[in-house]
């Protein structure tokens, strides 16, 4: 894709003059003694991030993969040579894909299983086209040079349920019973550092360095740390899933990989998710 | 016996005793049955991560508020733990505690396995005033020196904090960086210093 290049580069020569900017604010700024950590400031970084941003939102690069998921969602593909359009249920009906976003992770009797809506398409792409396990399984994640197709596949369906609300369907016994064990997680401490996901999420206005942290076990922090996911990296230009950014949370709590797809992960999402329900997606959006 | 044997003994004993009202609920143990399906090791995160020792087991079952006497029994069980330089001078060198207190490296699965590691202060906690990109997850460091003093006391505090801060607080969100053989002596000694040394940034 020629004009996801173009797109980075632009994306790159716009970021630099702001962080070359912040440095030379953060260099002048002298704390005050005795300077009691300001909470909810928002530091120059952020403001910049924000601006740039709002900027963004008319050229969103999460839209190339939206254009890119959408062929993969509507052509005939895979061994078995059928279309997810035609084959893949998301919850709604075979096909639908309004609204669907929002209202998982869901149960899927089918597959016995709450599934998120990453681990459903796969799920289709393996069990209805007849894809390779293995295969979909080696790289899951995007790098410079490769965008997995589900990755696009996720940014497409997500960005059909763009300004409709969280409704993730708590009152199915199967998914109340995957949100409590999401709610164990989250509390879980282990590993050689002791942490847990609240160590870093448990409390408001809290920080890790100057990167903000959504307390997810409330609605409103719940509903930052979900908003904009899929989301376009601009560290590294690559387009990642929410099961990327579990995986890397559970990088820096010192834990070991969960597997691709893992229940563990879909716990997490259920958990977050269905914490925001109510609140308005707003589409796949920009990290930094 | 070690000291970790030791802490699993009692720390298996105190849990007999812990209100029915902690008990192990179903959703905690289908929590930790489906981890320990579903990590892996990578690099050297190794599966066996995903065990709770004694210590993470009072506090995940408790919601980190484990009855007081179970928390002061354990807590001095930390205490005993704790290693002092032999030579018994717990004031190092401020500019290196500055770098060790700057690095996050250390113990992830992208990491180089092996020491030594950095000790995450910044991540955590405002410091030195220079440095502007500090976390808040820990309460506030700077000026720690000038408004708790310099006394041996103190020194003993800090230094036995960084090494094991469950020995002062069992569910504390810090972690034990002596204990688990994270940092190691002189590393610590060069924090202490960072935080209480008069010439100290920190201090100014
Ligand atoms: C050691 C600290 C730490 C731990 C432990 C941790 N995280 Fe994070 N988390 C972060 C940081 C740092 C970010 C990045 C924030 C940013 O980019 O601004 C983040 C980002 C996130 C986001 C995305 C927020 C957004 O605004 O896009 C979610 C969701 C999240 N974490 C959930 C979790 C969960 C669930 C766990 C436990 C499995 C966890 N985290 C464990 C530090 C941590
Ligand atoms: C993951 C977060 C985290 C990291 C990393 C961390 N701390 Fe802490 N620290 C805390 C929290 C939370 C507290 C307050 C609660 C407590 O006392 O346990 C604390 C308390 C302290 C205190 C006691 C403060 C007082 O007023 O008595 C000292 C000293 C300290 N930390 C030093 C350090 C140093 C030095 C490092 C790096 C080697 C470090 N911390 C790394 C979270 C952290």
């Amino acid at each position: 894709m020629k004009y996801s290049i173009a797109v980075v580069a632009m994306l790159a020569l716009a970021v630099h003059p702001a962080s070359a900017q912040n440095k030379g604010t953060a260099a002048k700024k002298v704390a005050k003694p005795p300077a009691a950590a300001p909470v909810e400031e928002k530091d120059a970084a952020t403001l910049e991030f924000e601006k740039f941003r709002a900027m963004m939102e008319e050229t969103n690069p999460a839209e190339l993969f939206e254009a890119q998921g959408e062929e993969f969602w509507k052509n005939k593909r895979g061994h078995n040579n059928v279309s997810l359009a035609e084959s893949c249920d998301l919850g709604l009906g075979v096909g639908v894909v309004k609204g669907a976003y929002v209202q998982m992770p869901r149960y899927f009797a089918d597959a016995g299983k709450v599934m998120d809506v990453e681990r459903r398409i796969v799920w289709c792409m393996i069990n209805k086209q007849g894809f390779n396990e293995a295969d979909l399984m080696k790289r899951p994640f995007a790098s410079d040079s490769h965008t997995p197709e589900a990755t696009s596949l996720v940014t497409y369906v997500a960005g059909q349920s763009r300004d409709m609300k969280f409704a993730v369907p708590l009152k199915d016994p199967h998914v109340k019973d995957v949100y409590e064990i999401g709610k164990e997680v989250v509390n879980y401490r282990a590993g050689p550092y002791d942490f847990s996901c609240n160590t870093c999420h448990g409390t408001d206005g809290k920080r890790i360095r100057m990167q903000n942290l959504p307390n997810i076990s409330t609605h409103r922090g719940a509903t930052s740390a979900v908003m904009g996911w899929p989301g376009y990296r601009m560290t590294g230009g690559v387009m990642l899933t929410q099961q990327w950014r579990m995986g890397d949370c559970f990088r820096q709590q010192r834990f070991p990989q969960p597997k691709y797809l893992s229940d563990t992960v879909t716990s997490l999402l259920t958990y977050m998710t269905a914490n925001a329900n109510g609140a308005t997606y707003k589409g796949p959006g920009i990290k930094r | 016996m070690n000291i970790t044997a030791r802490i699993s003994i009692l720390a298996t004993a105190l849990l007999a005793a812990i209100p029915a009202a902690f008990a192990d609920g179903d959703h905690r143990a289908k929590a930790i049955a489906m981890m320990k399906q579903d990590f892996v090791t990578k690099g050297q995160a190794t599966a066996d991560r995903i065990s709770e020792d004694g210590l993470q087991a009072i506090c995940n079952r408790t919601g980190n508020k484990p009855p007081e006497t179970i928390a002061k029994q354990l807590e001095a069980d930390q205490m005993a733990g704790v290693k002092y330089p032999a030579d018994g001078k717990l004031l190092g060198d401020w500019k290196s505690g500055e770098k060790i207190a700057q690095s996050g490296r250390g113990f992830t699965w992208s990491d180089e396995p092996g020491l030594p590691v950095g000790g995450n202060c910044y991540n955590c906690h405002q410091i030195a005033p220079k440095e502007t990109s500090f976390g808040t997850v820990g309460p506030t460091l700077f000026q720690f020196g000038k408004l708790r003093g310099n006394t041996a006391d103190i020194q003993k505090y800090v230094y036995s904090k960084i090494y094991n801060s469950k020995s002062y607080n069992l569910c504390s969100e810090m972690p034990r960086f002596g204990h688990i053989g994270a940092l190691r002596e002189q590393q610590i000694k060069d924090l202490v210093a960072l935080l209480l040394d008069p010439e100290s940034p920190v201090n100014k």
